[in-house]
């Protein structure tokens, strides 16, 4: 990043929205700080060895990754095709790819229900197949998906935009599929905007709420889990687990970030 | 027919290209010669179906294929920016279009053949990066013609390159066409389509002003603009022989004349280019008079034309009294020179006046074939 325009000179302005940027940054890190260090080690081991928050973290991880990874498996070549072609009412549906990003995550929930309860049409299906999506992990899935899709959406239709056509006409040239062109060639030169926008759907995914509140309560994912102990034991309870499920988010998070960045290093 | 062009029009805001048709047969070096922006480019994409026309057809091979789809067109188009894989090795590029259809080792092979022919062996495990202009381009002809074209298109593919890289890319094309390889060659500088091209197309403002053979169009111009744009009414075709000078002056052979020509290029068959903007012209009794000029005729005019500020004087050299060779089949050659009015009024020029004609052997361009 070049910011040495910014950095020549302390202009009293400089200091002032650094000043600023101060109380931002504060603010984002000291309630996180707080709760770490207000959260002993002894009650953060404890919770831990807690079968219940156990299988509520494994839960969380699992429905986040799989409802991304089957999601992405339509989101990405849709994203290609928004960015790369013109089509009636395109303003529109990329204006209904960011709805999920303003409505109320309850509301999302119960926009949800409306389709898949039992009384509904898809309800009664999967009632018939032996299944449901109120109160399971398919619910949980669809809830997560619902509020995250739009980052995926759009990170990868920003990348597969940076992708220069002219090597994907050069690669149509050479006798390629538009197939073989879309794997080999847009896919690959990509690849970083997929894998971060499949890093943020996952990551907002795993922190929803209020949606997933609605649609499933039971099996509890782990903000589910975090809000139950807060309303039945109180802060003092409910703090070890918020602890111990923002370390496991920001290890799994930097972790792919160190991968990606691996990765686009051995790119160049 | 290999490759037939007909009545082909597209247009743009700016600029439209109307009603181009022109024939290509097998192992024609075709070069579309124009200035930039005339729509040269637009048109390879037309044929390599990167872009559709508004009106027109495209045949190849007598197969219609205005609306076959890119990949199954059988022309290969190399781009006049890089457009090499970024994530991919020089290696993957190349067997790229391989990678249907070939088991991989039929593919190594392959490969390895193409890296030889154009010389690009040592870079297989090189990104397309790290590689220089020429390198680049030498990758891309060989990743192109990997995939076998029927025809070849290329695009501007030289004026890119260092001046050091330009012969070593020249030769590889003119190799590439030896072996039976179709190809159109777009550019804007007519020592390209001289020294590359057998049969050339003007372009001029979106519509082919003449097609012919090299020395058709840069001998007999069909207009005005042709002959502004190649900048060179002088243009002879012949042989260079080989020098025993240490001094890069040599001799070329055209017809019955022999001129003297500073060149640092080795003998072999060739054209030579004046510029008529080179040519003076002197009074035949001034001929004792000595000249930095090497090569000075006597000839007589036989027209002059009104040409911008000035007049082009145009003379036909006299053969009988020059140095002879060949005198049977010999046609007489002309040479224009341009000149101011003022010296049209000085030396009383006027037609069947017996004049000299001279220029500088600096003043000669040569150009190998």
């Amino acid at each position: 990043m070049k910011t040495e325009t910014l950095n020549r000179k302390y202009e009293p302005l400089s200091l002032l929205f650094a000043a600023l940027g101060g109380v931002v940054l504060l603010f984002i890190i000291a309630p996180l700080i707080s709760m770490f260090i207000n959260c002993s080690l002894p009650e953060l081991a404890e919770t831990a060895k807690d079968q219940e928050v156990r299988s509520s973290i494994w839960l969380t991880l699992w429905t986040s990754m799989t409802a991304t990874a089957l999601f992405a498996i339509a989101a990405i070549p849709f994203s290609h095709l928004l960015a790369r072609k013109d089509f009636p009412l395109k303003g529109l549906i990329s204006g209904i790819i960011d709805v999920p990003i303003v409505i109320p995550h309850p509301v999302a929930g119960i926009a949800l229900l409306c389709v898949v309860s039992r009384g509904t049409f898809l309800g009664q299906a999967a009632d018939k197949m032996g299944f449901s999506f109120v109160g399971s992990s398919l619910g949980i899935m669809l809830a997560m998906a619902f509020v995250s899709i739009p980052f995926l959406v759009n990170s990868a239709r920003d990348g597969f935009a940076a992708v220069p056509v002219r090597l994907e006409k050069a690669a149509l040239n050479l006798g390629a599929s538009p197939l073989r062109v879309f794997f080999t060639i847009s896919v690959p030169l990509a690849s970083r905007s997929i894998v971060s926008g499949l890093i943020l759907m996952w990551a907002r995914g795993m922190s929803e709420f209020g949606a997933v509140l609605i649609i499933a309560y039971h099996p509890m994912i782990m903000p589910v889990l975090i809000h139950e102990r807060l309303g039945a034991f109180g802060l003092k309870y409910a703090r070890p687990v918020a602890v111990l499920f923002v370390s496991i988010c920001l290890i799994f998070f930097i972790i792919l970030r160190l991968l990606v960045r691996g990765k686009d290093a051995a790119h160049r | 027919m290999l490759l037939t062009v007909r009545k082909i029009s597209k247009a743009f805001s700016g600029f439209e290209i109307k009603d181009v048709s022109f024939d290509v047969q097998q192992a024609w070096y075709f070069v579309l010669l124009g200035a930039s922006g005339v729509g040269k480019s637009v048109l390879l994409e037309i044929i390599a179906g990167l872009t559709s026309p508004d009106a027109g057809q495209i045949f190849l091979n007598g197969k219609d294929i205005t609306n076959e789809k890119i990949q199954k067109r059988k022309i290969g188009l190399v781009f006049q920016n890089n457009t090499l894989f970024p994530h991919m090795t020089v290696y993957d590029n190349i067997a790229y279009p391989l990678r249907t259809g070939y088991a991989k080792s039929q593919i190594s092979k392959r490969v390895a053949q193409l890296a030889e022919d154009f010389g690009v062996l040592d870079l297989l495990k090189r990104k397309p990066q790290t590689l220089s202009g020429g390198e680049s381009q030498r990758v891309s002809l060989a990743r192109t013609v990997a995939s076998e074209p029927d025809c070849l298109l290329l695009d501007e593919p030289i004026c890119s390159l260092d001046a050091t890289s330009r012969p070593q890319i020249r030769a590889l094309l003119r190799r590439i066409n030896a072996n039976g390889q179709t190809i159109i060659h777009v550019t804007h500088d007519y020592t390209e389509a001289v020294s590359l091209g057998n049969h050339i197309a003007v372009m001029e403002r979106g519509i082919i002003a003449q097609t012919g053979k090299v020395e058709d169009i840069f001998q007999h111009p069909k207009s005005e603009f042709i002959a502004r744009f190649i900048g060179i009414r002088n243009f002879f075709k012949g042989h260079l022989e080989q020098s025993h000078h240490q001094s890069g002056l040599k001799h070329f052979r055209t017809g019955s004349l022999d001129f003297s020509v500073l060149t640092d290029r080795p003998a072999g068959d060739g054209f030579v280019c004046i510029r008529s903007e080179d040519v003076t012209i002197r009074d035949l009794d001034s001929m004792a008079n000595p000249t930095s000029a090497r090569n000075n005729f006597e000839g007589t005019i036989v027209d002059i034309v009104r040409a911008g500020p000035g007049f082009e004087v145009i003379v036909v050299i006299n053969t009988d009294k020059s140095k002879l060779i060949n005198k049977a089949n010999s046609t007489p050659l002309e040479v224009a020179a341009l000149i101011s009015n003022e010296s049209v009024k000085t030396l009383n020029l006027h037609c069947r006046k017996k004049v000299i004609v001279s220029f500088k052997a600096s003043a000669v361009k040569y150009i190998e074939e």
